[in-house]
């Protein structure tokens, strides 16, 4: 048979499970890019957890005027906090998981290029997250009981100085971002070495599936954009702790450095978020539309195009700063164009979708409802994008709406989806289709009414980081609903929790290929053996599945 | 058209600090040019979201379909051109749009009648200088209106004691922000007397919630009044008023002064708000406490019961102290 050095890498070691110990000295020690992948995974899930307990108290605080259910002083905190850890110990960890997870399996590779470093980027990042929850101890140092830093998740100077942050929350905020930092563009490094040099036979880049793309133009982003970060933080310890005065603006620094380091690293952050949730939609969506996704070459091109053109629009989270009529005017244009590419790829899926056979399991509803909620976190963006609008709203509850749109709506929302569909090749188990659904919708009714709502608030003048407000403002009504909506995706997300154990012990039996996809990672058992593949496999096409089980209609035919 | 879309939003959504109901050219043009953003993106949505829901219901597996796999299409280069295209046209108009709005604001000539006032932003209040007409006072902006026939707009140079800050009024103008070591401009030109409110939108510290913004626009007459009250040096007469003598003997002789001005008196510190005609202010505390004895007392008592996190700490004054001066602080017109 054709195809015979795929099926031969369909393996069937059993695996074995053992006493706990010898588990977690396994675990530990591991340089295997799936345990590390499951770990980063495991990690992101434990502080969106903590990060979510955050944002229902802050919203149980908001729900009505004048309340006093916590201090000003923790409400800022929370807000640090949460901001904080969803980007840096829930979205990064987790897209890396994935990354790390798959993008060998993808392209039939054995383990990524380099799997000790793989090793430091994890332990290294996950120190970093237990370094800055430690602040809620050690962070006053010698001035009193601790304290979690309370400057912002973008920490704007100055008031990260020592005059008006003494004690040492910042400190561990400060090295906490840094230490992520580390971690994260040691992953990247890897993720590019493995995509270019470890890919198997036949695996041309014109055939790596979409998400292995997608991973790859992230990874070169965060070289980029995580560099100026990791310097600005340093200087920012210099200036804490040496006398230097880069931000100081006391002794005759700049405010505004810090923000252009900060936001040239801000804005691509979104799309180094992003650009894997595009990749799990773009896995997900073709199968369970039993379709190839349209346009292939035109995907990856505005992918590519994404990531250049997101180097370019940072300052337009500084339309407020007084950069005078031609640098509003270059970042209003830059940030209009990346509109293009993005449109483009609703296109593809909307064209994908079209014409095929849509199966409504609950990892394609997820990249359904993703659809429709990035479509309108794009739309919003454009209204930002516009710089007079933008005095209006920046810094308003309106952009909270408009980024928790893209990163609950279009990242949260796929990435569930991506649970759903690589559950089974992770543990050999499926997750409960009922609860899935109960999920699902007890998820999105509270996404809408969270975040649909809070939009409003915005548009009447409510400004964001407050940790109370008057009546009278129009603003009540508003943030009760967004505060209940709250509540409904608390409970989601439990239930979701409670699928993920209860299915490793009592989900159905996967089988190598759940789905009938058509990407490498289904060509070996689930969960995969340590080597992924007994024998190296040689690839056709961009889809080698589908090649076997279509040999009347062969992918390859269409290159 | 623009408005009663405003009306009914208004209808819906009431709140004085909406940008939908502007009163000055600033937060006027911001809110044409929203307007014609949100029909364009609202265009949009309905067309791709309309085709995405046909395209999943009309595309959905059926009980009855066959076991067959849907023809595999791959692609086609002049459908990935129309919607490359389109798209672009779409961003080159809505670009122009903005630019015309952004020069509007940004490069109108400022005419020779305009009022300058430089704000300063502190931690947590706001402090105004009049520069030309020799005023200083805190937390309550005045202006005069401005005529679209004769324009005295008043503008704004804003800068920073201390962390940043941003002076949103969202029905005068988009916010700018206040930035130590750096000079921004604004101009608002409200078109009709009245209270404007806002508060600051750049997180600044503990208290930023509560360093609101209120903006009195009001008649020739009447800002011309208020100017002239405004520069007298604050001369109460205490003769008949003993408890407001001995207050005044208090104040002055205790930390106060240190932090506040009282023009004509020994009080000359700038750390907090200008006392100088403290009584005619309806509220303190930047904003969110009326101005009255009970509350004034209770706040010199103990800020921090009021704003939490303050930087005026509480002096200890005992009952009497607190009384007499209380009495002369609501003496200071
Ligand atoms: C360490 C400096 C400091 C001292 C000393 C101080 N204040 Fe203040 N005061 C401030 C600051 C700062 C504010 C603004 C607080 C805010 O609104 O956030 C303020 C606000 C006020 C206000 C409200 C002003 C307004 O328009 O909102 C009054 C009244 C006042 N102080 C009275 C006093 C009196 C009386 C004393 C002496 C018993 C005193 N202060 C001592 C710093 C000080
Ligand atoms: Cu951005
Ligand atoms: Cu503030």
């Amino acid at each position: 048979m054709a195809h015979a050095p795929v099926l031969e890498a369909i393996d069937q070691t059993q695996i074995r499970r053992r006493p706990p110990l010898d588990v977690l000295y396994e675990w530990v020690t591991t340089v295997d890019h799936k345990k590390l992948g499951l770990m980063y995974i495991g990690y992101a899930l434990l502080f969106l957890v903590i990060a979510g307990f955050e944002a229902v108290l802050m919203r149980i605080q908001l729900a009505v005027p004048n309340n006093h259910f916590v201090s000003p002083q923790v409400f800022n905190r929370l807000f640090t906090m949460h901001g904080t850890t969803m980007i840096f110990f829930v979205a990064m960890p987790v897209m890396f998981g994935f990354g790390n997870y798959l993008v060998p399996l993808m392209i039939g590779a054995r383990d990524m290029a380099f799997p000790r470093l793989n090793a430091f980027s994890f332990w290294i990042s996950a120190f970093g997250g237990l370094l800055m929850y430690f602040s809620y101890l050690g962070g006053d140092g010698l001035y009193g009981m601790g304290s979690a830093p309370d400057v912002g998740w973008f920490a704007y100077a100055p008031l990260t100085a020592k005059v008006f942050s003494p004690g040492h929350s910042t400190d561990y905020w400060t090295l906490a971002v840094l230490l992520s930092g580390v971690g994260s563009t040691g992953t990247a490094l890897n993720i590019v070495t493995t995509v270019l040099s470890m890919r198997c036979r036949g695996m041309k880049l014109s055939r790596l599936p979409l998400f292995v793309w997608l991973m790859m133009v992230a990874s070169g982003i965060v070289f980029v954009a995580v560099s100026p970060l990791t310097a600005a933080q340093i200087m920012l310890i210099l200036d804490r702790y040496l006398g230097a005065h880069f931000f100081d603006t006391q002794a005759g620094g700049s405010a505004v450095l810090w923000m252009h380091f900060f936001w040239i690293f801000g804005h691509p952050e979104v799309y180094i978020l992003v650009l894997p949730a595009f990749g799990f939609v773009n896995e997900i969506i073709p199968v369970f539309s039993r379709k190839a996704v349209f346009g292939y070459p035109a995907m990856v091109a505005a992918s590519v195009g994404i990531g250049f053109i997101s180097l370019s629009v940072w300052a337009h989270h500084m339309f407020t700063v007084g950069m005078g009529a031609a640098g509003n005017t270059f970042f209003v244009f830059s940030t209009m164009v990346i509109s293009v590419p993005t449109g483009i790829k609703i296109f593809n899926w909307l064209a994908t979708l079209w014409g095929g056979k849509i199966i409504f399991k609950v990892p394609m509803m997820f990249c359904i409802a993703f659809l429709f909620q990035f479509l309108v976190a794009g739309l919003t963006g454009i209204m930002l994008s516009a710089a007079p609008f933008n005095w209006q709203l920046s810094a308003s509850y309106f952009v909270v709406a408009h980024f928790h749109y893209v990163i609950v709506g279009a990242i949260i929302t796929s990435l569930f989806g991506a649970f759903y569909y690589w559950y089974p090749k992770m543990t050999g188990r499926m997750m409960s289709e009922t609860l899935g659904k109960w999920h699902f919708w007890l998820f999105i009714i509270g996404f809408h009414l969270t975040f649909d709502f809070m939009h409003v608030p915005g548009l009447l003048g409510m400004p964001r980081r407050i940790y109370t407000y008057e009546a009278g403002r129009g603003w009540e009504g508003w943030n009760l609903i967004v505060g209940i909506g709250a509540l409904f995706q608390t409970a989601g997300t439990l239930i979701f929790v409670y699928n993920l154990v209860r299915s490793y012990y009592r989900g159905e039996v996967a089988g190598h290929d759940p789905w009938d996809a058509w990407t490498l990672e289904w060509a070996t058992p689930s969960p995969p053996p340590s080597y992924n593949f007994a024998v190296e496999p040689t690839v056709r096409s961009g889809r080698p599945l589908w090649d076997l089980k279509h040999p009347e209609d062969l992918d390859e035919n269409y290159e | 058209m623009y408005n009663s879309t405003r009306l009914a939003i208004l209808g819906v959504a009431h709140s004085p600090t909406s940008i939908f109901d502007p009163a000055a050219t600033p937060a006027r043009s911001a809110f044409g040019l929203s307007m014609l953003v949100l029909s364009v993106t609202l265009a949009i949505f309905l067309t791709v979201g309309g085709m995405l829901l046909y395209a999943v219901i009309r595309f959905r597996q059926r009980p009855t379909d066959s076991d067959r796999e849907p023809a595999q299409i791959y692609g086609s280069n002049q459908i990935e051109l129309s919607w490359t295209v389109i798209p672009i046209l779409i961003v080159v108009m809505l670009f122009l749009s903005t630019t015309r709005v952004i020069l509007d604001t940004q490069a109108a000539p400022k005419p020779s009648d305009a009022l300058n006032v430089t704000v300063i932003g502190h931690q947590f209040w706001w402090e105004y200088r009049y520069p030309k007409l020799g005023v200083v006072t805190a937390n309550e902006l005045h202006v005069p209106i401005s005529d679209p026939a004769k324009p005295t707009p008043t503008y704004l140079a804003l800068s920073s004691a201390d962390t940043d800050h941003s002076f949103w009024v969202p029905r005068l103008a988009g916010k700018t922000d206040l930035i130590p070591n750096r000079l921004n401009t604004m101009w608002i030109d409200p078109q009709s007397p009245g209270l404007y409110l806002g508060q600051c939108a750049q997180y600044c510290g503990t208290q930023h919630a509560k360093m609101l913004l209120r903006v009195y626009a009001q008649s020739p007459e009447d800002f011309a009044a208020w100017i002239k009250q405004q520069q007298r040096p604050a001369e109460p007469d205490l003769s008949g008023n003993a408890a407001a003598a001995e207050g005044q003997t208090v104040f002055m002789h205790s930390a106060c002064i240190n932090c506040h001005t009282v023009a004509g008196t020994v009080a000359t510190g700038r750390f907090g708000p200008d006392l100088t005609h403290l009584a005619s202010r309806d509220t303190i505390a930047s904003g969110p406490v009326q101005n009255t004895a009970e509350n004034l007392r209770q706040w010199i008592a103990d800020p921090n019961s009021m704003k939490p996190g303050v930087l005026m700490p509480s002096m200890h004054l005992n009952d009497h102290d607190l009384d007499v001066i209380t009495a002369y602080l609501t003496t200071l017109h």
